[in-house]
């Protein structure tokens, strides 16, 4: 049974019957209602736990009718303890959330298609489409194909070849925009009325939006049914933190954890900070900005969800901050070199936003704080080229080998004499 | 100064798709007032009490954010054309 009420417009407020829509009739963006009450009846730990890991364990918290029937295996990524992470930062206890083993595309944006594509269906759409920045292209690509719907992705020309061609391999129809994503998102926004396709971030966005919240309700189960002190979200359109904060919410008002306090920290490349600019402006209205960084999937200069995201990190008491193209290679390389976990260049932002952010005072070394690594670094190996020691080439000669492992204790003997 | 002006079809109503409209506006203040009058009643829904237009509105200017350009400020020039679309989650 469904605990979906109907839409409402997050601005005015006027209700919808759920339908596909892109906007109210303002152009605010629109929020599913859900019935708060039915949850509190129906849903208890117990049940949840006895469920399969997947984010459908939480099914009645996404707004569809009925069962999914595509999408299944989804979500309850590892969370897991960073000790090694937490010593080279300076913290005291540190969790990754991670998202770059995410099924089947490795990314976050598997769980907001796996709602998506379910919800698509149940409207009887045969298409479904999205406007991407790679990691959604990806993703509605492999949805659709095991759906068996089309799929057409929108995506910026000059995109990483690995999302390029990780599209491409399910069949999808790839249109190429010249121009960043900001432009395709804008066409895209035109035409999502006009051909009867289900595109999941624009007629479908209420919906799909959603599918976020599963990863905050995983890391508040897999704390042991309780919430982290800070948690550290990477934000391009500002949707994912928003909705984490939304998650939390709602399991503190259905009695799933107790109440407490938990502070948002967002973090973007300084190349593209339209929303942690805001929230050092002490605003939650931002500017827009041109994308100039590494960190492509989050190069979003006009995040439509800036504002909410702005706006529950202050209210979270939380922070906002921003590094450098070089800061973020140093976070992926830290991160897989103490806890091998090889994140897309968005991890090297949550990364090096904490590290800043400890440095700093603003996420306290006292605080157990968990990072959101949201997609996979084998899709952004092009941030890579030129950064690592990749070593040096021998002939398979024992005494080649014998002389590069001389040279190479060459230092250590020395301290030791 | 003559402008082209396509509008979202929530505004242009029962139409299928965006609509195109001429109007002659100097700036963004004059496109709203322009629309009124095509449109009663739009600018209740999509501005503020104070006539600025919404935050969740994005306006482009031949390709261009109009927020790039001076915003309000801007003065249009004769054959712009200006989008007027909703602002769009991002992935």
């Amino acid at each position: 049974m469904s605990y979906v009420k109907g839409l409402r417009c997050r601005e005015c407020g006027k209700a919808y019957a759920v339908a596909p829509r892109v906007v109210c009739d303002c152009l605010a963006p629109l929020e599913v209602v859900y019935d708060v009450e039915g949850w509190k009846k129906t849903l208890t730990r117990q049940k949840i736990e006895s469920r399969a890991p997947n984010m459908w364990r939480y099914r009645e918290m996404f707004p569809l009718d009925g069962e999914p029937v595509c999408s299944r295996w989804v979500g309850f990524t590892p969370l897991v303890e960073a000790p090694r992470l937490a010593e080279a930062l300076g913290a005291r206890k540190l969790w990754i959330k991670n998202d770059a083993v995410n099924s089947p595309t490795l990314s976050f944006k598997d769980r907001v298609v796996a709602v998506a594509i379910n919800k698509a269906i149940e409207f009887g759409f045969k298409t479904v489409a999205c406007a991407s920045t790679g990691n959604l292209a990806n993703s509605v690509a492999a949805h659709a194909a095991a759906a068996g719907l089309d799929a057409y992705v929108f995506i910026p020309e000059d995109l990483e070849e690995a999302k390029i061609l990780g599209s491409a391999v399910y069949g999808a129809k790839l249109i190429k925009i010249r121009g960043n994503y900001d432009q395709v998102n804008r066409l895209c926004s035109q035409i999502a009325n006009d051909y009867g396709w289900g595109f999941v971030n624009v007629n479908l966005r209420a919906f799909y939006g959603e599918g976020s919240k599963s990863l905050a309700y995983e890391v508040a189960e897999q704390l042991g049914w309780r919430l982290p002190p800070a948690i550290v979200v990477p934000m391009a359109g500002g949707s994912l933190i928003t909705r984490v904060g939304k998650a939390f919410q709602e399991f503190i008002e259905i009695g799933l954890v107790q109440p407490a306090p938990f502070k948002l920290i967002g973090a973007q490349a300084t190349g593209c900070s339209p929303i942690t600019s805001a929230v050092k402006r002490g605003t939650p209205e931002y500017e827009p900005q041109k994308p100039s960084t590494i960190a492509r999937s989050l190069a979003i200069g006009n995040p439509a969800d800036g504002y909410y995201a702005a706006r529950s990190i202050m209210t979270s008491g939380g922070a906002g901050e921003d590094v450098t193209d070089d800061e973020i290679v140093d976070g992926m390389k830290l991160l897989a070199e103490t806890e091998g976990i090889f994140g897309e260049t968005a991890a090297g932002v949550t990364i090096a936003v904490t590290r800043k952010l400890l440095q700093h005072g603003k996420i306290s070394r006292d605080d157990e704080t968990v990072l959101c690594v949201t997609g996979n670094g084998l899709k952004t190996l092009d941030a890579l080229e030129g950064k690592l020691d990749l070593g040096v080439s021998i002939r398979p000669r024992i005494e080649e080998f014998e002389a590069l492992v001389a040279r190479a204790e060459q230092p250590a003997a020395a301290n030791v004499g | 100064m003559a402008i082209k002006v396509r509008i979202p079809a929530v505004i242009a109503r029962g139409k299928v798709g965006s609509d195109t409209v001429e109007l002659a506006a100097g700036d963004l203040k004059e496109l709203l007032n322009g629309l009124e009058v095509l449109y009663p009643g739009v600018k209740k829904s999509i501005c503020d009490d104070s006539g600025k237009l919404n935050r969740f509105v994005n306006v482009y200017v031949n390709d261009e954010d109009i927020r790039f350009l001076g915003g309000d400020q801007y003065r249009f020039q004769d054959g712009d054309e200006v989008l007027l679309i909703p602002s769009i989650a991002g992935g």
